[in-house]
């Protein structure tokens, strides 16, 4: 029986080792085969000629992808519109204005260089047309498509002087190539616009900058390029070109728990609890104490800017239009070779590894617009602002990168403006350095009515946090916020041991205390007297 | 002449004073997440305060089954009988040396006023603390228990309310235990079990308890 089934096993063995030495011969014999994608665009014989534009590479891939034109004129990366649902406020990037750049009107060519579209380049734009849609923007794989500022979207085909009259020669890219190499959006897609929100790397965001490109586990423990690798759909994951996540109804609270597959789940899933749920401290589970009212964020960002790229904290406009002895626009930059000032833009601060600001946040974002009502004297001008409190049951505290500035307004007209800034002509701000005509271009390009007044109004702007989340063991220790001066010092409505006490049962109680001990060493002393009494009289 | 009684029995000490350590030990880490002072760090007194209130559970579990088993919960049932007697011993016979009003013994160890306090410690000041930190521990599951409209504050304050009655208690319990027939009798007394007491004309005073305890079915003959 023993040498039997000994026969038996080592029988066993030989045909797994000639199995496998088949099976490996069959492997190197094939061809490399692509695992993440069942399409090499390279072979695709429609991609097999030389493209002269954007547009021309879109038709031929509209000839494939039917649908995809129209799934993109749905989104707001398509129509830098939206109507928000709750305050029916029309909101987008078209309608908005801010407190960096401030606004696209009149500005367009400069703007839609993130558009994902070609040739937006004034109010004008056929918001329909399905072959100004930018598919390379997001599906470049090669790193070398680039759609520079001034050229309303459209990329360098061919070398060209940028901007006209400049000198300076901007080589035209090989589009040909991109459009044979297109695959799934990298974080380098996203990135190519949303590090550099703001005129620049980092500049509006904070928790978005060129450092997650490519970032190590100590600077965001799932994009880690050597570890979990996410790219930005990882959380972001849509569907028909619909990117999930917005920031104008952003989820502060995430009631749903982790999603499952199959089943029908419309809730945002680019939340932490979409995948950890609402409880995710297994060692600790103390800590799923805090997931009722404190969002993820607040512990696993401790802070923000952290790879390295600064970002702007505020910007003074009115600081703006110094010009030297020539009569030229005047630079500054700090120790580090950051731009401080500049003439055409005004003063700037510039932050790293910042500790962000906290509020209480249900997920409301409303927005001052251009046809708001501002007054200088009620202080500060909240371009945005985060609705939540504690007890509506909708809010978590959440970090928040508060950005500070200065902007031009009307006196007159009482409304924020909309400044033509950037544009190689007479009335661009960034090359005449004249506000009245800046801001006249501008509000009519915008529709607007202004009074040629032009002032100054401190402006704030609340920007939620929720990338760069740093590994566990980097989270805020627990004394960050469970101290008497600590990160939640301002937040009112929540007890935070360590934090709060209340001082009538504080004073009552260390009295009692003390009242206690002072009884006691004064019964003690007077034993000790009275016995020194005593035993004199028994001595004597 | 000094007399020696047997009062304490071995797992009465054991209890008394691994109870003791633990709330010592939790008024220290307590404290600390109050925000009174930072000896450990918020994290680390908070998971010791959990680990030293669930060992007191356990321990109270085993100090329960042994009180109500052995009958000695008795001990704590309260009586005025000669509470101002003994008041009057620790405002003023104490200082002309005269003998306590009160000889404990095995049937009864702790004198009226100890009685009172101790149940006000059991009846008020425990409860308080417990139940609040039970909350405070289970405050995840408020939610799932239907605690709506609970508030942390409220826990919290009742909490820390308990704990500074409790220190007062322990300060002046530190105290009278110098107050025996010498300053060490009644610290020996829970060491050893056995307290040294002045027998003169103190068997008159405790008499009368003693005899009704002498009554209960329980009494050890």
């Amino acid at each position: 029986m023993g040498l039997v089934s000994l026969r038996r096993s080592a029988g066993c063995v030989l045909a797994g080792l000639l199995y496998l030495f088949v099976a490996s011969g069959v492997v190197a014999d094939t061809k490399p085969l692509k695992l993440n994608t069942t399409a090499d665009h390279s072979k695709f014989k429609e991609l097999q000629r030389e493209f002269q534009s954007g547009p021309d590479v879109t038709k031929a891939c509209l000839s494939c992808h039917t649908e995809a034109a129209g799934q993109v004129h749905r989104t707001k990366h398509w129509k830098w519109e939206f109507l928000h649902p709750a305050s029916g406020q029309k909101l987008g990037k078209k309608e908005v204005l801010n407190n960096f750049c401030i606004s696209i009107a009149s500005n367009y060519s400069a703007c839609t260089s993130c558009h994902v579209g070609y040739g937006w380049k004034d109010a004008s734009f056929d918001f329909k047309s399905e072959e100004n849609v930018d598919c390379l923007a997001c599906h470049d794989t090669t790193g070398i498509y680039k759609k520079p500022p001034g050229l309303a979207g459209n990329p360098v085909v061919k070398d060209m002087e940028l901007p006209p009259g400049s000198g300076k020669i901007v080589k035209g890219i090989d589009i040909t190539k991109v459009a044979q190499k297109v695959g799934k959006s990298s974080r380098d897609n996203c990135g190519s616009c949303h590090f550099y929100g703001g005129g620049g790397d980092g500049v509006k965001h904070g928790d978005l900058d060129s450092s997650l490109a490519a970032p190590d586990k100590e600077l965001d423990v799932h994009m880690d390029a050597t570890g979990l690798d996410f790219t930005c759909a990882t959380c972001h994951k849509g569907s028909s070109h619909d990117v999930a996540g917005s920031r104008y109804t952003p989820t502060a609270m995430d009631k749903g728990g982790a999603h499952m597959r199959g089943k029908d789940d419309k809730s945002n899933p680019a939340t932490c609890v979409s995948c950890h749920d609402a409880a995710p401290h297994k060692q600790d589970a103390r800590l799923n104490n805090h997931t009722g009212k404190i969002a993820c964020q607040t512990c696993h960002i401790p802070e923000f800017a952290r790879g390295g790229v600064p970002t702007k904290m505020s910007w003074d406009w009115s600081k703006a239009g110094e010009r030297d002895a020539e009569g030229k626009h005047v630079v500054r930059k700090d120790a580090k070779g950051h731009i401080i000032y500049e003439s055409r833009k005004g003063a700037f601060e510039l932050g790293e590894n910042v500790k962000p600001e906290y509020f209480w946040f249900n997920g409301d974002v409303n927005y001052t617009l251009a046809t708001d009502k501002v007054d200088k004297t009620d202080g500060i001008t909240r371009i945005n602002w985060l609705g939540g409190s504690p007890d509506d049951g909708k809010s978590m505290i959440w970090p928040v990168k508060v950005f500070r500035g200065s902007q031009p307004y009307d006196p007159v007209n009482k409304t924020l403006v909309k400044p033509h800034t950037a544009g190689n002509d007479d009335t661009g701000y960034w090359k005449n350095l004249v506000w009245d005509k800046a801001i006249e271009v501008g509000m009519k390009d915008a529709g607007l009515p202004f009074s040629g007044k032009v002032d100054f109004v401190k402006t704030e702007m609340f920007w939620p946090i929720t990338h760069m989340v740093a590994p566990k063991e980097k989270a805020l220790a627990c004394t960050e916020c469970h101290s008497k001066n600590g990160r939640l010092a301002g937040i009112a409505g929540v007890y935070i041991p360590g934090r709060d006490a209340n001082s009538l049962v504080d004073t009552f109680g260390w009295g009692i205390a003390l009242f206690s001990l002072v009884g006691s060493v004064g019964h003690g002393l007077m034993r000790i007297a009275s016995r020194r009494k005593h035993e004199e009289k028994e001595n004597g | 002449m000094v007399e020696r009684v047997y009062i304490f029995k071995g797992f009465e000490r054991f209890w008394h004073w691994s109870q003791a350590a633990l709330i010592m030990f939790m008024m220290l880490t307590g404290f600390e997440i109050h925000g009174s002072y930072a000896l450990f760090g918020f994290e680390k007194a908070v998971g010791y305060h959990g680990i030293a209130a669930w060992t007191l559970i356990g321990l109270w579990v085993f100090a329960i089954f042994w009180h109500l088993t052995t009958g000695e919960w008795r001990h704590y049932i309260p009586t005025m009988e000669k509470v101002l007697v003994v008041a009057q011993y620790y405002s003023s016979g104490i200082f002309k040396h005269e003998p306590h009003p009160f000889k404990p013994s095995q049937l009864n160890k702790h004198n009226p006023l100890q009685r009172l306090t101790y149940l006000g410690v059991l009846l008020f000041v425990s409860p308080l603390i417990w139940i609040t930190g039970w909350l405070y521990l289970f405050y995840g599951n408020w939610m799932a228990w239907g605690l709506t409209s609970l508030k942390l504050e409220w826990v919290a304050t009742g909490h820390t309310i308990g704990a500074f009655l409790m220190l007062a208690f322990f300060v002046s319990h530190l105290y009278l235990v110098t107050t025996g027939h010498t300053v060490t009798a009644h610290i020996k007394a829970m060491i050893t079990g056995w307290e040294e007491v002045e027998s003169s004309d103190a068997a008159n005073a405790q008499a009368g308890t003693e005899k009704s305890l002498n009554n209960q079915p329980w009494s050890p003959s």
